[in-house]
């Protein structure tokens, strides 16, 4: 190009990042990757190859490894001959180990950068100046968090062998995102990385056995589906963490049911961005091109529903459009680009395909003017406007550079058309006002909400979803709990808790000429006593299976009940923590007034001693004070992030939850359970124990009289775990607590998977909750709420 | 390395064959507050953008000798000392009408082009002496008035000055706005205030100066913008080169986005100088790149947009040479300004 022709149009030039030394890595490997497992790299059992392909020219990289079940078993096996040795080094020593790994992938970033790029399409400037900065980052911050595991996290110990599967989008940054805190927290791992980007983790590989890292701790499968079905389904790994579809997710979800594995999952979204008439608007544009064209939009959390107040939409959208015609698309490497190309042709096809539906549904499409190029997978930035909730393309994750947009008319209105989806990733809100901001941000079921900014993340704030976002959180503390378990938690029972029966003197009848009264124990339900929808009683009996007296047989529309009347009521998860102690502390005080009525309760049911029956009671009205004490102080964190601003990691509550009470314990059981539950503002929907159930029936008096809100608590007496799975399937459930038999817990994950319910079960294993260290505390709250993190910049 | 881009539709081509048609003067508008009254600029937000700008675009090669030598014709080639004689002005002159070795030139195929910078820029007095240095070319001179750089002296006075200037000789006159103005929000005061230079410039081309170092916030900028727009601006300047803080890359965005909106509104395009502080080359193309992203090709013509550099074009002239042998090159290899 002659310079005189440049100097008149102005136009831009190619500029092509250098990929020799990337080309040459890839050539160094003959063209031809291993597994890394146990430290070396091995030979896939299978001997069979898959393509890399680069999706900006069509070319193949290089051919991977397919690994099968017989070298996932390898690499499990290799993870749990390691994990004693790893986990018993200092927090010092691994935290030495993470630092090497922070300093090199630094030192090599140049080479991973241009590896992510031609492996995945995302332009140069996107993994060199966001994901491998990030990367590193990662294991900076979790090197600290190894250092400090012995101090600050002494009451807790590591899982075990940790499965590892991660997505195409952010190849290396999510196995940042998962290897840094498992290793860091002393866990070993094996590690799929999706089919499409697997060059990186190859990398790592290389770095995790130049740093010296131990055989075993980190082990990298590459293979597609059924690889990573078989880490899922092995028996020696103890945890799954998979960021993918939510499809996928769910049938993690079944398959690891009943099995005890934890999980954490990082699934779909269709992210709202919503726009307020006083935002900046031009800086609203860019907040829109970060949203979803950042990545090719191929982001879980990518903003893709563009909610505008009507005042200013058809300004705003101008704007957008003029933006677009200037947005550049083309190869990866390219350093004069917004868009690179999209990771593969089945990708490609599912965005074309989604667009298609959505110009046949009759939404308005807009595309720029300028083509695509041809020689790689590449999709033009599109926006869709008169958009109706309603439309496929407003409900559907395209995964692709598509955005919906839709207006409204209120502040109300948009945090509800926000809230109108199944998922709950992450939310955008652009205004200047500050009190309007954080108004709406607690009222949008997601994970994290971006104040004037869009997809910023940093190691030491969570990120995680709500609803079929998934749950379980990556980065900062909340994301450590998701690689430890309390120490105590080794130690609970197989059997229940049984009862020492005293030879009674018999529930000595009063020799009276009066019949006993008859006494009608009934359901609590919107902050009234209901009788069964069934209209059918269980009789209850004493330890000698003599009667006391009869409860309701709830059925599936008395649960149904209860959890329309837990949804309706709003108030109780407004309150402040202050407030909501106030009304526990008056519960105990109530209690305190009626101890000997509910000693008696229990000693009746259970055949215990009166003394066992006072001591439950006593400690029931600790337990409630334990609580009541927490509710204004298990508050959140400002994590100190890397940009400027306030990031706040807000606990808070899951939403309706029910709560299938332990039979062990008839008052302290249930005590144990729904308190902590309502301490983080929850409304639950409570089954009481089923053998036991007068503690909770009597207790519904307690409720009426302590300024419990209606709606708040509602109990449902019946068949324990026939309720428990209506409560699993209900979709308008958040969260399931069951305590009860393995088969139950089972069930119960099972079911609760098709909405991604936050489930807490305890397959099986009893705890003694007489006993303070497993029987109460923070981990009760932590399971009774999920952190949000809100990300407030700032600046004059 | 495949093809970045085949467009069908080139956003701006047809806007930039019009480059060397005369642009219609902004004549401004009459002061309207709802304008201004709602603006709200978002700091962290803008300088995200201004921080990806240079990362989202690259120019190398050809495209940047190109993009440098265009660069060239956007400087205001400035000498705003105490100690400036009609010796050192005339050098400043000469340096304006032939910026770059002639063989650099020809070796970048560029030999037959009249390349110089956009215009001179000095104090009143040295007007004569620049004109003289200067002959029969066309190179504006422009001159910096109304009591730069602090503006504190009454707006008689500045009326004064600017009329001296036009009759001497001056086509661009570089006014300074009255701060305290802006810091009390008297935004209604400021109009006034620009309008009357505006009307003292007469056929000079104005370039108002914001001094956006001394302005608090991101929104007070947009809104004196806005107001030395409405008030018949031919630019906005971001500052004198004396205030602590100078062009920044956040601070033109702002300017610039205002200056968009304007055009929407009026069809009239105001120019933009950023000045003080831009002495590399790097420099010269993240703002040239911030430009042609926000406002189009149509601002990448020296009648919109132009710097206030006094070392700038040492930095390119390296570059260019650089460009050329393929060797690093040093100042002293090229003719002094």
């Amino acid at each position: 190009m002659k310079i005189k022709n440049i100097y008149e149009s102005m136009e831009y030039g190619p500029a092509p990042e250098n990929a020799n030394e990337a080309i040459q890595y890839i050539a160094s490997k003959g063209k031809k990757f291993g597994l890394f497992i146990d430290g070396k790299w091995q030979l896939p059992s299978s001997k069979k190859y898959f393509d890399s392909i680069n999706p900006s020219t069509k070319g193949k990289l290089a051919v991977i490894a397919d690994a099968n079940k017989k070298d996932v078993d390898l690499a499990v096996k290799a993870a749990k001959a390691a994990l004693p040795k790893w986990s018993k080094l200092s927090g010092h020593t691994r935290a030495r180990y993470l630092y090497a790994l922070a300093r090199q992938i630094q030192k090599h970033s140049r080479l991973f950068a241009v590896l992510e790029s031609i492996d995945n399409g995302k332009p140069i400037r996107e993994t060199r100046d966001i994901d491998i900065p990030l990367v590193a980052r990662h294991f900076y911050h979790h090197a600290g968090w190894a250092q400090l595991m012995e101090t600050e996290l002494n009451a807790f110990k590591e899982i075990g062998v940790i499965g590892q599967i991660i997505p195409w989008n952010f190849p290396l940054l999510m196995l940042s995102w998962k290897i840094a805190p498992a290793i860091a927290m002393g866990n070993t791992v094996v590690l799929k990385p999706a089919e499409f980007t697997s060059l990186t983790a190859l990398l790592f590989a290389d770095i995790c056995q130049q740093i010296g890292l131990p055989d075993g701790v980190v082990n990298i499968i590459t293979g597609d589906g059924k690889a990573g079905a078989a880490i899922v389904d092995h028996k020696d790994v103890q945890k799954i963490a998979f960021t993918g579809s939510t499809e996928v997710g769910k049938i993690i979800k079944r398959s690891t049911a009943g099995s005890g594995k934890k999980l954490s999952l990082e699934l779909g979204g269709k992210s709202p961005f919503i726009v307020f008439e006083d935002a900046d608007l031009d800086s609203v544009v860019e907040g829109v091109v970060n949203a979803i064209w950042f990545n090719q939009g191929q982001v879980c959390c990518a903003g893709s529903r563009l909610l505008v107040q009507e005042s200013v939409s058809k300004k705003l959208y101008k704007k957008i459009r003029r933006r677009m015609e200037t947005l550049r698309i083309g190869n990866a490497l390219d350093k004069s680009i917004d868009m690179g190309a999209i990771v593969a042709p089945v990708q490609l096809k599912v965005i074309d395909e989604l667009v298609k539906e959505g110009v046949k549904e009759g939404a308005k499409l807009w595309q720029p003017s300028w083509a695509c190029p041809s020689d790689g997978y590449f999709y033009p930035p599109t926006m869709f406007t008169d958009i109706s909730p309603s439309s496929t393309i407003a409900q559907v994750e395209i995964f692709g550079p598509v955005l919906v947009a839709m207006t409204f008319r209120s502040h109300k209105e948009a945090v509800a058309l926000a809230n109108n989806t199944k998922y709950g990733l992450a939310a955008s809100i652009w205004t200047e006002n500050i009190n309007l901001a954080l108004d709406i941000a607690p009222k949008i079921k997601a994970g994290t909400c971006w104040i004037n900014c869009t997809n910023v993340f940093d190691a030491s704030a969570g990120f995680g979803g709500y609803r079929e976002s998934g749950y379980g959180r990556e980065g900062g503390l909340e994301g450590l709990h998701e690689y430890i378990k309390p120490k105590v938690e080794s130690g609970l029972a197989d059997a229940p808790f049984a009862y020492k029966k005293e030879k009674k003197k018999g529930n000595k009848k009063i020799e009276n000429s009066l019949p006993p009264m008859d006494h009608t124990l009934k359901m609590y339900i919107g902050g009234k006593q209901v009788r069964p929808d069934g209209g059918y009683t269980t009789k209850v009996v004493d330890a000698a299976g003599a009667y006391l007296g009869e409860v309701s047989q709830g059925n599936r529309k008395d649960i149904r009940n209860a959890v329309e009347a837990a949804r309706k009521n709003t108030k109780w998860g407004g309150m402040t923590g202050h407030k909501r102690a106030q009304v526990l502390y008056y519960l105990a005080e109530n209690l305190a007034l009626r101890a000997d009525e509910f000693a008696s309760k229990i000693s009746n049911m259970t055949g215990c001693s009166m003394d066992l029956a006072n001591e439950e009671v006593a400690l029931s009205m600790d337990r409630i004070y334990t609580y009541a004490a927490l509710a204004d102080k298990y508050d959140g964190r400002v994590h100190s992030t890397i940009h400027r601003n306030v990031t706040i990691a807000m606990p808070e509550m899951i939403g309706v939850l029910g709560i299938a009470c332990p039979d062990e314990f008839p008052l302290l059981g249930f005590i144990s359970t729904i308190i902590p539950a309502i301490t983080m503002g929850n409304n639950i929907v409570v089954i009481p124990s089923e053998k036991y159930p007068l503690a909770a029936t009597a207790f519904y008096q307690l409720l009426e009289t302590s300024d419990v809100p209606a709606g708040a608590v509602n109990i449902v007496t019946g068949n324990k775990d026939e309720l428990s799975q209506v409560l699993a399937k209900h979709y308008d459930v958040d969260g399931l607590w069951y305590f009860g038999s393995k088969e139950g817990s089972k069930q119960v994950e099972l079911l609760g998977a098709e909405n991604m319910k936050r489930t807490w079960v305890n397959y099986g294993k009893y705890r003694n909750w007489a006993d303070r260290a497993v029987g109460e505390g923070q981990m009760f709250l932590r399971h009774a709420s999920q952190i949000k993190n809100i990300w407030i910049p700032y600046g004059a | 390395m495949a093809k970045t881009q085949a467009r069908k539709k080139v956003a701006h081509t047809k806007e930039s064959k019009v480059m060397d048609i005369t642009i219609p003067r902004n004549d401004g508008i009459p002061f309207d507050a709802q304008l201004i009254g709602n603006l709200n600029i978002n700091r962290s937000a803008v300088e995200r953008r201004a921080a990806t700008i240079a990362t989202r675009r690259s120019v190398k090669k050809e495209w940047q000798a190109a993009w440098l030598l265009k660069a060239i014709s956007f400087i205001d080639l400035t000498t705003l000392s105490g100690d400036d004689t009609p010796g050192n002005v005339t050098r400043l002159c000469a340096k304006a009408l032939s910026p770059i070795r002639p063989d650099i030139l020809n070796a970048l195929g560029m030999g037959k082009e009249k390349i110089t910078t956009g215009a001179v820029c000095v104090y009143h007095n040295l007007i004569g002496h620049a004109k003289s240095s200067l002959g029969k070319s066309k190179m504006p001179i422009a001159a910096v008035s109304t009591g730069f750089p602090a503006g504190q002296i009454p707006l008689k006075e500045k009326l004064k000055q600017i009329e001296l200037s036009v009759k001497a000789g001056a086509e661009e006159i570089d006014i300074v706005i009255s701060r305290a103005l802006v810091l009390n929000s008297d935004w209604k005061a400021l109009y006034k205030e620009v309008k009357a230079c505006r009307e003292a410039c007469g056929e000079a081309h104005m370039k108002t100066i914001l001094a956006t170092g001394e302005i608090p916030t991101y929104t007070k900028v947009a809104k004196a913008s806005w107001v030395s727009m409405m008030a018949g601006s031919d630019f906005i300047k971001t500052s004198t080169g004396k205030e602590p803080v100078n062009a920044t890359l956040p601070v033109s965005l702002v300017m610039i986005r205002t200056i968009r909106e304007y055009h929407e509104l009026t069809g009239y395009k105001v120019g933009f100088k950023p000045a003080g502080g831009i002495r590399t080359a790097k420099q010269a193309l993240a703002w040239m790149i911030l430009i042609k992203e926000e406002l189009g090709n149509a601002w990448l013509d020296n009648h919109l947009f132009r710097f206030g550099a006094s070392s700038l074009l040492g930095d390119i002239e390296r570059q260019l040479e650089h460009h050329v042998t393929g060797r690093y090159s040093a100042s002293f290899r090229h003719p002094m300004g």
